[in-house]
Formats: C-alpha cells, structure tokens, sequence
C-alpha cells in the first residue's frame, strides 16, 4: 500500500544517504520546488507566530491623518484609507489564513475519515447513506457551498472555518472509502480477523494507519484551496468580519476604487494571498511524489 | 446500458432532492429574514406591519409548507417572486444567464486551447527546463485568486489605455466585445487552464510509456505523428472529464470576477441575492447550480463510452 517508504525512494534514486538530516537533504535536493514550497509555508507559519513581534504598528490602529500613504521607510507597504499599517495587516492576516487554513482542513478531515471508513468498512446501509450523503455535498461547488454556509452561520472566523470544511468531507471521505475497500481484502486483515481481533480495533489500528498516506497527500493539496476560499468568501464581505486584516477582505475594501489610486492595496494583499497557496502546492506536490508514486507525473 | 442510465438518472433525483432540503434548511436557519433586514432599516417597527409583511410573503406558515409550496412551484415552472425586486424570480435569473453563459463558454475555450497544447509541450519535453517553467506556470495558475487576477487585469487597463472596460450589453465594436468578454473570461480561465494542463501532462505521461507508443516508434512513425496521432487521441480522456466537471464548477470563478469586472451576470447576483437573504433568488439559483453540476458529471461519463469503445456500462 501506499505507505511511508523513504529507503525504496532513495534506493531508486540511487543515494546512499540513510539516516537523519542527509536523507532530509538528499529529498530536498531531490525536490526543489517541494523545498521552496516549504520555506513559503515556514515563513507563513513564522508571520502568523511572531506577528506581534515582527512588525512595528497595530494592525487596528486607526490613524486618518496618515490615511492613504504610498509605501514608504516607515511603512513598507503603505497605509489604507483609515491609515492602518498594510505590512503589519499583512503579516496578521497570516494568522487568519493560517487559522482557517488548518482548522478547516482538520475538521474536514476527521469527519471525512470517520464517514470514509464507516462507509468502507461497514458497507451494506451505511455506505449507501453515506454515498447519497456526499453525492449530494459534492454537487455544489465549493465555494457556492461555503457562501451559504457562511450566510446560515454568520460572519466569524469559527463559522468561516465549519463553512469551509463541510465541502471538504466528501473528497476525503470517497478516497478514505476506496482505501478501506482495497484494504479490507488484504491478507494482513484476515489474520486480524482470525485472531479474534475486534472490527473497531481492526478498522482503527490496522485500516486506518494504512491510509494515512492519501490522507496526508489530499490535505496538503486541500489547505491552498481552503486558503483560496476563505479570501473568496472575505472578498465577497461573507467572511472574516472588520476589522480583522483577513487577506480577502482587505482586497474588497480596495478594489476597483483603489486600482486607479492606490495600487499598493490592491498588490500586496493579492500576493500573500498567491504565495501562501504557491508555497502549500508545491509542497503538496512533492510530497504527493514521495509518498504517493504511483501518481509521480 | 438503458439500466446503468436509468439508474443514474433516479439517482440524480435523489441527489437533487438532498440538496432541495438542505439548501431549504440552511437558508431558514438564518438568523433574520428579509422582513428584519427591512425594518431594521426602517428604524421603528411595529408588529402588525410586520406579521402583515411576514403573512404576505408566506414566512409565517411552517417550514415543510414553505418547502412544499416552493417545489410544487419549481414543477410548475412557477419560481416564486424575488423579495426584493417583487418581481417573478423567473423573469430575474433568466436574463442574467446568457451573460454567465458567454463567460463560462469563453473561459473553457480559453482553458482548452492553452491547456492541451501547453499540457502535451510539457509532458513531451519531460524533464527539461521547459517542463519546470510550465509546471511553475500552473501551479501559479491554481494558487493565484481569480479575483486579483481580475484586479490586476484592471489595473494593467488603467496603467494601458488609461481606463477600465464598462460593462455594456450590446457591445458596438469588436474591441470592445473582446475587453467586456474576453478580458474577464480569462481572469477565470486561468485557473482551470491550468488544471487541464496537469492533468494533461499526467495522461500524456503515463500513455507515452506504454509498448504502442514503442511499437509506433519502431515503425518509423513521425515525433508528431507519435504525440498527437497515438499518445494525445488515447490521453485525452480524464481531459474530457476535467473540462466537463471544471465547466460546472467555473461558477465559483465567475462569482469574485463578475463582481471585480461589475459585470451583471447571474454569478453575481447570486451573492447580492444572499446579502439580501432573498431566498427565492437563492434557492432556485442554487438548484440551478446543482441541475447544472449533476448533469455534467452525467454527460461526461456518457462521452467517456462514446470515446472510449472498451467502456461498456453494465449494471
């Protein structure tokens, strides 16, 4: 199965680094767009950590004599119309993107896994509840989900968080099912079975470390879409309310009108937004090569 | 065969059901309807004129007759009236779906015709530095937010020709119709050109180590001969699903763009629809959306038998 094999990965590739920091620099050599990604994803996670102590303004400060101020020494990416620091927005709406990113992909999997493997290890009335249950969530596009979600839950970043998970469940749960089928047949599981071991031990200790792999792989893949919806729905006004520096909503205050005379409102935001989901793809990538190699393109 | 699609199209109505009632639920889950946000307005209310507004648009009767009335209606062809305009929620969606239509139209052609070719290049050229380029292109392609793109897109148009393009429904000239479709068409068609370009390159991948393609090889057959003729005609298949699935879930693109370009489509009003929680416009346009998405997933799988004779569906 598709589990975590490192030393047939640097076998085939020839290395023979084995152990510790060589073999992690041998994979980063071996995957250098996986390696910048990963340096986009640690200097996201490291604005989001030390916000506070990176930048110099509050990000919700309100300072209307300093309102509008092109990108200077002292504030590197300008100010916005209410004279807020954009650099120090910046650097705090990671902690949203951040927030919503992993708390929306981690709901979305531990509902998605519980129902996958119900579903595969159960089968007979379940799955099929289970199977109309994510036909019906996946026939709405993500973010059409998201917006009505957000709309019956109100605006806050908790509710932006279920909003977005919720369409996340039928991806995850449909891969987990079709592991559990695959696995369930395997030899290893029948001698489960014939030694007297439980179904729900069986189903958590022996099926479920087995397909943590495509769960790793698909979550990864998942966190720049969440990412990317949660800037949509603040975009829109639907998500994050003011005055948190959420990305999306940043945008929204500055579009169209600021495009003629304040570009840098427009810039900055846009690319945050772009480089955290850059960084998260090319990571999501790499790993999909190393711990899934049957879809290496 | 006449079984497999029997059964897909009652499943279909199952499918659509679920999301009838869900969708139903949701929106009457919220706290506050249209008569609140009216009166909020207002400022002073009083309870009669609102239980006399609340009776007039049927929101005081429980929820499973609001719910039976609204699809007894959808059977009908009767969608009820939009809350905020008063006027049938028909005559609202109707003339806003042709403008939706055109960009979604314009933004698959566009998807297709850089996609493929750029796909093919890449997976041809495997491994080399044209490769890399290409595959950073698309993953940017699929981390880039269509509505900044859009943005950018305007400001470009600024910094260009010293203005932006105002939506007008009859456009005069050719150069206008390209700016007012074309421009945000690609905004969208960005993102799932870049995603049939991977998922092109992958198919052209694995087909290109099979033995035909050796044996074409062995043969004498032509590099293009090879690539286009043997490899692109057998890898095209998962493409043929991707644009089919993608042309349905463009909608979420064309939502942030039409709002970006101001452009007056059915996407957009959609999103106005729910700031105004006016649920007639909401629900049929969501039923819309789904009509639309289980029916593609429908007609893609039937193009998969037409284009691939080894699939038979039995069941």
């Amino acid at each position: 199965m598709a589990a975590i094999n490192y030393d047939s990965e640097l076998k085939r590739a020839g290395a023979n680094a084995t152990h510790g920091w060589r073999r992690l620099a041998f994979l980063a050599q071996r995957h250098m767009l996986g390696t910048i990604g990963l340096f986009f994803m640690l200097l996201f996670v490291w604005a989001a950590a030390f916000a506070d102590l990176i930048c110099r303004y509050d990000p919700l400060s309100v300072d209307s004599a300093h309102a509008l101020l092109h990108p200077d020494a002292r504030h590197w990416m300008g100010t916005d119309s209410f004279g807020r620091d954009v650099w120090s927005r910046i650097i705090h709406g990671a902690r949203i993107s951040l927030a919503v990113g992993i708390g929306s992909t981690a709901l979305g999997s531990l509902f998605g896994v519980s129902i996958g493997l119900a579903s595969g290890y159960l089968s007979g009335w379940v799955d099929l509840v289970f199977q109309r249950v994510t036909d019906i969530l996946q026939a709405l596009p993500l973010l059409v989900l998201a917006l009505i979600m957000t709309a019956a839950l109100g605006p806050s970043l908790p509710n932006v968080i279920i909003a977005i998970a919720i369409p996340l469940i039928p991806t995850v749960a449909r891969v987990i099912r079709a592991n559990t089928l695959a696995l369930r047949e395997l030899p290893f599981i029948e001698a489960a079975k014939s030694i007297g071991m439980s179904e729900t031990r069986i189903a958590l200790r022996h099926i479920l470390p087995n397909t943590l792999a495509p769960l790793i792989v698909l979550a990864t893949a998942q966190l720049g879409s969440t990412i990317l919806t949660e800037a949509s729905l603040s975009f829109l006004g639907l998500g994050i309310p003011e005055p948190f520096p959420s990305w999306g909503r940043m945008l929204s205050e500055s579009a169209a009108e600021y495009v003629r005379t304040a570009p840098w409102l427009v810039i900055f935001p846009g690319l945050a937004i772009s480089l955290a989901v850059f960084g998260t793809n090319l990571f999501g990538d790499a790993l999909r090569d190393i711990l899934d190699p049957r879809q290496r393109g | 065969m006449l079984a497999y699609i029997v059964r897909r199209l009652f499943l279909m109505v199952v499918t659509l059901f679920g999301i009838s009632v869900i969708i139903f639920v949701l929106l009457r889950i919220v706290p506050g309807n249209i008569v609140d946000i009216l009166f909020a307005a207002a400022g002073y209310v009083d309870p009669a004129d609102k239980a006399n507004l609340e009776r007039e648009l049927g929101l005081d009767q429980p929820i499973v007759v609001q719910y039976l009335h609204w699809i007894a209606g959808l059977l009908r062809g009767d969608l009820g009236y939009s809350y905020v305009s008063e006027k049938p929620a028909l005559d609202e969606i109707l003339p806003r779906i042709p403008i939706t239509a055109r960009l979604a139209g314009l933004a698959l052609l566009f998807s297709a015709s850089i996609g493929i070719p750029l796909g093919v290049i890449s997976a041809v050229k495997q491994g080399t530095r044209l490769d890399y380029a290409l595959r950073v292109l698309s993953l940017s392609g699929l981390s880039l937010p269509s509505f900044w793109l859009g943005l950018l897109i305007l400001m470009a148009s600024v910094a260009l020709f010293g203005t932006m393009p105002i939506f007008n429904p009859e456009p005069k000239t050719w150069t206008e119709a390209i700016a007012i479709y074309c421009v945000p068409a690609m905004a969208v068609g960005f993102r799932s050109a870049a995603l049939t370009m991977r998922i092109t390159r992958s198919s052209m991948l694995e087909i290109l180590r099979q033995d035909f393609i050796r044996t074409a090889r062995a043969k004498g057959a032509s590099e293009a001969s090879v690539n286009f003729h043997h490899a692109l005609k057998n890898a095209i298949l998962p493409v043929i699903t991707v644009i089919g699935i993608e042309a349905a879930f463009l909608i979420g693109g064309l939502i942030v763009t039409e709002t970006v370009f101001n452009i007056p489509g059915v996407a957009r009003f959609l999103v106005e629809a729910i700031r105004w929680r006016d649920y007639p416009i909401v629900q049929n346009l969501v039923m819309m959306i789904a009509v639309v998405v289980v029916l593609a997933n429908f007609t893609v799988d039937m193009l998969y038998a037409v284009f691939d004779p080894r699939i038979r569906y039995t069941d």
